[in-house]
């Protein structure tokens, strides 16, 4: 990961991942005119998930827009004025609703850039909750940005740690082209430290999370913490974990990944989306085409239950990867 | 299915010497099994009754396949057969395969086993592209992770001599470790720990495909032997004026049947040394040197199609000089002839090589696994040689050791070449 650390004394302040996202929205809203935001319920309401909370009345409603009920509407309203020179950040409350606009995402953000030549770049962000574990059920707990990962000409980013959720925004707004940014529910209350040392962080590389021998957990967003618990667990029974985040789905950093595996031999993916066509699988392919030789147990992997996602507590934990679920395949990726 | 060498996997019966039924007793004559490198007589090692014949002849099975079934002789029922290990055999018939002639003979000339290749064709038979195919995908496969079998190579480890410890027996990297490491004196495959090799299919071997067979198991052997053991080399030149002065008068008093050659001096002298140095005459297992109760010595024995083989002779330490010549004789005219009795191919405790009848001067050999020492002996010839200060010729020949420097050092295997010295001056008390 590229960081880029700050000459002065900047000391570590404690946060949650929502202030750092809230943090990192204001320096963009304050460094760049072009910047606005905009999504249903963004402004007055403070954003679904409060992320947004008090920035209407900083920046005012030009720059803090509530939009309709439409995300095909304000998808490519944003898409429209990332063409004519702004800034859009566009916030869609859920990944689940994203569907009513991927027409947009996939068929004009995506595409523009190459169908005009080069003429035309998108310089959009557009932020989205996903993930499962919060009762929310069959329609609102999808984790489909591994889907995303799939379209050439956006990048799909999931900052799943506190200086990503600060950070990434910056780096995304500075991209020229359209960029996804995916938040997990869960990770909302996260609190911890923000390293006030880091002012940027590239975009480009995955992360080495906690260094291991034994074996490699790959994981990314939301699954993170489930994976350092899981490397906890098993520090105990002496099996050394290295937890990689991926934080880009789009592209994906081989390099990291094929470098721990490298080290380790064994490797273990988790993924909270289904296991059938998924973002775990291609992480899969990829290291067995590129280091099937540095192989010496079967790559394994920990996804969701492929059924639609249960409602009731017990079954919605049955369905989710856990701490549990991944010391198990570690185990057996060990034994 | 017994072992007769460190170095056979599996062995075809050719036939039975007893019928069902047949009293036998320990150490009679039953079957004629056929290895890679010869033909041998197994020797039975219960006494009871033959009820059942498992294998037919014909028929090509892992080490350790029960063959037939003894029933124990005398009143007391025992409470079942005493029968090797339970390995499964897969041994089929080679007529229960369903293939034609020319696919038969295909698999011949590629040195395929027709009972593993899967056949496509109609009702399952086996058709001339699955032999090929066969023949493209090699012998049996073994389980192993890719990163296990990338050591192997660059650690010159063999796959197949290693077990895996992996879930579905998998070789694991750590295994393959183990095996080129100091660990890697354990032949990891049956034996020392009483282990089962896996099921291996069983393979039907052809006449055509039997040079081969004989090159690969020298070459197994040999390899392992080179890869695992840190030769040593000594040689000296002993003077056999006196023992060849002593064969002659002793030979002039004897009708030609009875008489000596050098080869049974030096064998017996050898068997001697060995004796009285018990740290040359033994083996290497598990990282230690375990020492031989006796001395068996294998003796090479170049065969006249081409390969050799050690059968060991027993106790020629304590036999007499004419017991050692006749002992000697028979041995090689039946390892020529290709009739070894098992008992003579079990693990020999040191061996010697002659090619002095080669013409060559002399020989450092490689050690046979797991063995930890290999005589070398050359040419008995005139040479010149100073005798009290003026120049005799006299008939020499120089005695080579190869040695384990795991088991043994230098000063160790020059105490044996003196040895061997010493006693050939004194013909008269071998």
């Amino acid at each position: 990961m590229n960081t880029r650390q700050s000459a002065g004394t900047a000391e570590a302040t404690r946060t949650t991942y929502r202030e750092a996202l809230r943090e990192g929205l204001r320096e963009a809203l304050r460094q760049d005119d072009r910047v606005f935001l905009m999504g249903e319920d963004v402004g007055r309401y403070g954003g679904c998930f409060g992320v947004s909370l008090g920035l209407l009345e900083e920046f005012g409603p030009d720059r803090i827009r509530d939009t309709p009920l439409s995300e095909s509407a304000f998808v490519g309203a944003g898409i429209g004025a990332a063409l004519g020179g702004m800034r859009p950040v566009v916030e869609i409350m859920t990944v689940n609703f994203s569907l009513l606009a991927l027409d947009q995402i996939m068929n004009n953000a995506a595409t523009l850039l190459h169908m005009s030549g080069g003429q035309l770049n998108v310089p959009i962000v557009i932020r989205m909750t996903t993930g499962a574990g919060r009762q929310l059920a069959a329609q609102h707990s999808h984790s489909l940005e591994g889907w995303y990962a799939h379209i050439p000409g956006i990048r799909v980013l999931t900052p799943a740690t506190l200086d990503d959720a600060r950070h990434m925004l910056a780096a995304a707004l500075a991209d020229p082209d359209p960029v996804l940014l995916f938040e997990h529910g869960s990770l909302y209350n996260a609190e911890g430290v923000l390293d006030g040392t880091i002012d940027a962080v590239g975009l480009d590389s995955a992360s080495v999370r906690r260094p291991g021998t034994d074996v490699s957990v790959i994981t990314y967003g939301g699954s993170l913490p489930k994976a350092l618990a899981a490397a906890e667990t098993l520090a105990e029974d002496g099996i050394s974990a290295e937890v990689v985040d991926l934080r880009s789905l789009r592209p994906l950093d081989d390099a990291t990944v094929l470098e721990s595996v490298a080290r380790t031999h064994r490797a273990v993916i988790v993924d909270e989306g289904w296991r059938s066509g998924s973002i775990s699988a291609e992480v899969m392919a990829r290291i067995t085409e590129q280091s099937f030789y540095e192989l010496d147990a079967p790559l394994r992997r920990v996804c969701s239950q492929e059924v639609p996602m249960p409602y009731a507590r017990q079954l919605e934990e049955a369905a989710l990867p856990q701490p549990a679920s991944i010391v198990a395949a570690a185990r057996k990726a060990v034994a | 299915m017994p072992s007769l060498g460190a170095d056979m996997d599996e062995g075809t019966l050719v036939e039975w010497l007893v019928t069902r039924g047949a009293e036998v007793a320990r150490g009679d004559v039953i079957a004629v099994v056929e290895t890679a490198k010869s033909t041998i007589e197994v020797e039975c090692f219960e006494s009871g009754t033959v009820t059942e014949f498992l294998i037919e002849p014909g028929t090509t099975v892992a080490v350790g396949t029960p063959l037939a079934v003894i029933a124990p002789a005398g009143p007391t029922p025992a409470p079942g057969p005493p029968v090797p290990l339970p390995v499964p055999a897969e041994a089929v018939p080679a007529e229960a395969v369903p293939a034609t002639p020319l696919v038969r003979h295909q698999a011949a000339v590629e040195g395929v086993s027709l009972q593993a290749v899967h056949g496509t064709g109609r009702g399952g038979r086996i058709r001339r592209a699955d032999v090929a195919e066969a023949a493209r995908s090699g012998p049996a496969r073994v389980i192993a992770s890719p990163l296990a079998r990338r050591l192997a190579e660059s650690l010159g480890v063999d796959l197949s001599t290693v077990r895996g410890t992996g879930s579905r027996g998998a070789v694991k990297a750590d295994d393959v470790r183990a095996a080129a490491g100091t660990g890697g004196g354990k032949p990891a495959r049956r034996g020392a720990v009483g282990e089962p090799a896996g099921p291996r299919p069983a393979a039907t071997q052809t006449p055509a495909a039997r040079p081969a067979g004989d090159r690969l198991a020298i070459a197994r052997l040999m390899s392992r032997a080179k890869r695992e053991i840190p030769h040593y080399y000594l040689s000296t030149t002993v003077d056999l004026a006196a023992a060849l002065e002593w064969m002659h008068r002793r030979n002039s008093t004897l009708p030609v049947t009875e008489r000596l050659v050098p080869a049974a001096l030096l064998l017996k002298a050898v068997a001697r040394a060995a004796r009285e140095v018990p740290e040359l005459n033994g083996h290497w297992r598990e990282d230690r040197f375990v020492p031989a109760a006796g001395v068996r010595l294998g003796t090479a024995v170049s065969l006249r199609g081409g390969g050799l083989v050690a059968p060991a002779l027993a106790d020629v330490d304590r036999m007499p000089l004419a017991d050692v010549m006749a002992a000697m004789k028979d041995l090689v005219l039946r390892a020529r002839r290709g009739r070894l009795r098992a008992s003579e191919t079990a693990d020999p405790t040191l061996t010697v090589t002659n090619l002095g009848d080669q013409g060559v001067e002399s020989v450092l050999g490689v050690i046979y696994p797991p063995q930890v020492a290999m005589v070398g002996l050359g040419r008995v010839t005139d040479r010149p040689v100073a005798v009290d200060g003026m120049l005799a010729v006299h008939p020499t020949v120089t005695a080579t050791l190869s040695a384990d420097h795991r088991a043994s050092d230098g000063a160790t295997g020059a105490r044996f070449l003196t040895a061997l010295d010493r006693l050939l001056q004194h013909p008269e008390d071998l």
